[in-house]
């Protein structure tokens, strides 16, 4: 059930990107073109998403367990450091590039898209540059614990 | 700033949004979790017992997605050239996993939520993603 339950939400996360637009990178990059011929559509996406998501959320947080029985894993930690600003500033330079972000990537590579499986390769290769670097930063923080 | 009306497309952006928000909300009271892309799929880099099928049904979710609406899909265009999709791919996978989050993460469900961490998130992809777009088809481009 709870397999089941994670492919309707990626399911319909996925209709909901096609339908809004979202899973489109040219109408995102005219989003983003503030100075240009300006299409402020996707902020309406936004709107609407948190909407019924902040609904959602609201009602889950007087709850331990869902309507599954599954245990409730919403994170917690508040501290805003320079590696969640300065990777979210990276993440949106390369959104900025191309129109597509990680959900959307899924979404082209769907639908038969070459380039949204370039993308996605693209991006999966830098998942493992950062695995990299958290692997060497750990046993780097190992060597400097005292035995 | 000039609003290009005839590309505005506010009811499908509004009622995507709001299919957007019921994935969310199926994801969380059915689930527990943040539905999070760059996060489920950032799992699977690191695979642990019991962890996987969820983060692979929903990433197969996503890419089914397309194949529902097969007969109607709307309009996709890619411009990029593959350099630059590359370069984006790459800043794309290490960015949202330093930032632990993506346009899903934080800016749908940590908005909906009001974490604080989300919304710093949020300001800092947008912006950066308005100033690279300002800097390629302004400062560069023709």
């Amino acid at each position: 059930m709870y397999t089941a339950a994670s492919f309707a939400a990626g399911f319909v996360f996925g209709l909901g990107l096609l339908v809004s637009g979202m899973a489109n990178p040219a109408k995102v990059l005219a989003f983003l073109d503030l100075a240009g011929a300006w299409d402020p559509s996707l902020a309406l996406v936004m709107a609407g998403a948190v909407a019924v998501g902040g609904g959602a959320f609201a009602y889950m947080k007087r709850r331990t367990r869902t309507l599954l029985g599954a245990p409730v894993l919403i994170p917690s930690p508040r501290r805003i450091d320079r590696r969640l600003v300065l990777g979210s500033l990276v993440f949106g330079v390369g959104w900025g590039l191309a129109g597509i972000c990680p959900g959307p990537a899924l979404v082209l590579v769907g639908t038969g898209s070459v380039k949204g499986l370039v993308f996605l390769a693209a991006m999966i290769a830098g998942n493992g540059v950062f695995e990299f670097f958290e692997k060497r930063a750990a046993s780097g923080r190992a060597r400097m614990q005292p035995s | 700033m000039s609003i290009a009306w005839n590309a505005f497309t506010p009811a499908a952006a509004l009622i995507g949004g709001v299919i957007i928000g019921a994935a969310v909300a199926l994801f969380v009271v059915l689930n527990g979790r943040i539905a999070g892309v760059s996060g489920i799929l950032g799992g699977l880099a690191r695979p642990q017992a019991g962890d996987i099928s969820w983060r692979v049904a929903f990433v197969a979710g996503l890419i089914a997605a397309p194949l529902a609406l097969l007969a109607a899909l709307p309009e996709i265009r890619v411009d990029t050239s593959y350099p630059v999709l590359v370069a984006a791919g790459l800043l794309v996978g290490v960015g949202t996993r330093y930032g632990g989050g993506c346009t899903s993460g934080h800016g749908v469900c940590g908005v909906s939520r009001a974490s604080p961490r989300s919304i710093a998130a949020t300001v800092a992809f947008m912006a950066a993603g308005f100033a690279t777009v300002y800097f390629v088809r302004h400062l560069i481009g023709s």
